[in-house]
């Protein structure tokens, strides 16, 4: 499992904790993310995260 | 070379133009101005950096110079501009090899604000910080690390000035790395400005938890320097021994250039709707501009907007008008994360002067209700936050 940070805003996707409240579920890679998604915190698209160690 | 777009500043608002405006506009050319290096990077991570471990270097996104290269934009970085020529459609921009003379076709204002220095005495008042970029959080974050790195070293301990929405952040950031971490606020309580009391009350917790301790309706007087140390005495004459004190009490638009040049400034650069200045071809956005499409009761000209997702619809609608097809800013209902780990909020602000108040409307959602009772404004605390999105569309209703 890896994060993925909004290049934008700081805004951290966690594919172990997936984003139930957009309708994804827990577990979900990233790559099956759906490209409409866009950063809750700011707006940009699915396009604009880059993953990150944290 | 008259025909090209100039911005100045290279922050969220002056890179997001240029990138929105490159999409549709590939051949116009772009030149941007900044005072810093004009490396890209997430503003908002600078108050989450430390806990998650994270080094000044690694929070740059995207390099200037990548940054440029890929956007097809002549960057000059540390330049200042220095005044603008409304009349002539030209800047001074000053570097370390001189003064220089550029004309603009269209002129794009996106400086940003400074952080308002509440008056401290005291010999060691110089060292009071704010964070309002990427220099000033390594500049602190290597002051952190030294103190870590002496020789059987106490507790690190830093000293926050401001308790609002940045304060809090840094808080809980620095507590959740192990620094101990006090808050000096002349208000009541936490996030007054934004939060109803029994939500302040319950930030507040959440972060006493953590360790931080909290000291209201008092200010600090002085810092000084003590035993290698800075010694921060407050207003009730106490002292409190710190490694570093952080000023985090608000940020005022940058207006010095644009009032120099006769631009109508209120609480930040007048812009319309198109995001047009007052002068013709000078257009403005970001924590410098006081939004018309953000109507307020308290200023004819509308309200600053000073968070990231602002910043984004601005530049979609003015890089449009700045590509031939004019587009009139409409903000949607924005709702604000307030990084605070300890108890993750969600704010949707009601416009601002709105007469009404907050009402508990379930454990940790409350909702604004203004004069016909109709909810116009909410905070989601905690595990509601996950109702962000079911909320938004309750309130576009």
């Amino acid at each position: 499992m890896k994060t993925y940070i909004c290049i934008v805003c700081g805004f951290v996707y966690d594919e172990a904790a997936g984003r139930p409240e957009d309708g994804i579920a827990a577990g979900t890679l990233w790559a099956d993310v759906p490209a409409s998604w866009a950063c809750p915190d700011c707006g940009v698209a699915k396009a604009d995260f880059e993953v990150v160690e944290l | 070379m008259s025909l090209r777009l100039i911005i100045v500043g290279a922050g969220l608002a002056g890179w997001t133009t240029a990138r929105e405006f490159r999409k549709l506009d590939t051949t116009t050319p772009v030149l941007l101005v900044t005072a810093d290096n004009g490396d890209f990077y997430a503003k908002p991570s600078l108050s989450n950096a430390f806990a998650q471990g994270r080094q000044p270097a690694q929070l740059v996104s995207t390099p200037a110079a990548k940054m440029a290269e890929t956007l097809n934009v002549t960057l000059l970085a540390q330049n200042r501009v220095e005044a603008i020529d409304t009349a002539a459609q030209t800047l001074s921009v000053r570097s370390a090899a001189g003064l220089q003379t550029l004309a603009y076709r269209d002129l794009v204002l996106a400086t940003g604000a400074q952080p308002i220095r509440v008056p401290v005495q005291g010999d060691a008042a110089h060292t009071v910080a704010s964070i309002n970029s990427l220099d000033d959080f390594a500049a602190f974050h290597a002051r952190l690390q030294v103190v870590a790195g002496a020789p059987g070293a106490p507790q690190r301990q830093v000293l926050i000035m401001g308790a609002g929405l940045i304060g809090c952040e840094f808080a809980n950031d620095l507590a959740q790395s192990g620094v101990r971490v006090r808050v000096v606020d002349p208000g009541p309580r936490p996030l007054a400005a934004l939060l109803p009391p029994e939500a302040s009350a319950a930030l507040q917790l959440a972060l006493e938890a953590l360790g931080v301790h909290f000291d209201f309706d008092c200010t600090v007087r002085a810092v000084d320097h003590a035993a290698g140390r800075l010694q921060v005495t407050l207003a009730t004459g106490e002292t409190v021994p710190a490694d570093a004190v952080l000023s985090a009490v608000g940020l005022r638009a940058d207006t010095a250039l644009a009032q120099a040049a006769g631009l109508q400034v209120e609480r930040a650069i007048v812009v319309n709707t198109f995001l047009q200045t007052s002068a013709a071809h000078i257009y403005a956005l970001g924590d410098s501009a006081q939004y018309a499409s953000a109507p307020s009761l308290l200023s004819a000209h509308g309200s600053t907007l000073p968070y990231v997702m602002p910043i984004m619809s601005a530049a979609r609608a003015l890089a449009a008008t700045l590509a031939g097809a004019p587009t009139a800013l409409a903000f949607a209902l924005m709702p604000v994360s307030v990084k605070t780990p300890a108890l993750p909020l969600v704010v949707a602000a009601p416009q601002a002067g709105l007469a009404g108040s907050w009402a508990a409307a379930g454990e940790g959602i409350w909702h604004w209700i203004d004069a016909a009772g109709k909810p116009r404004g909410f905070v989601l605390a905690g595990a509601q936050t996950s109702q962000r999105m079911a909320q938004t569309k309750l309130l576009s209703l």
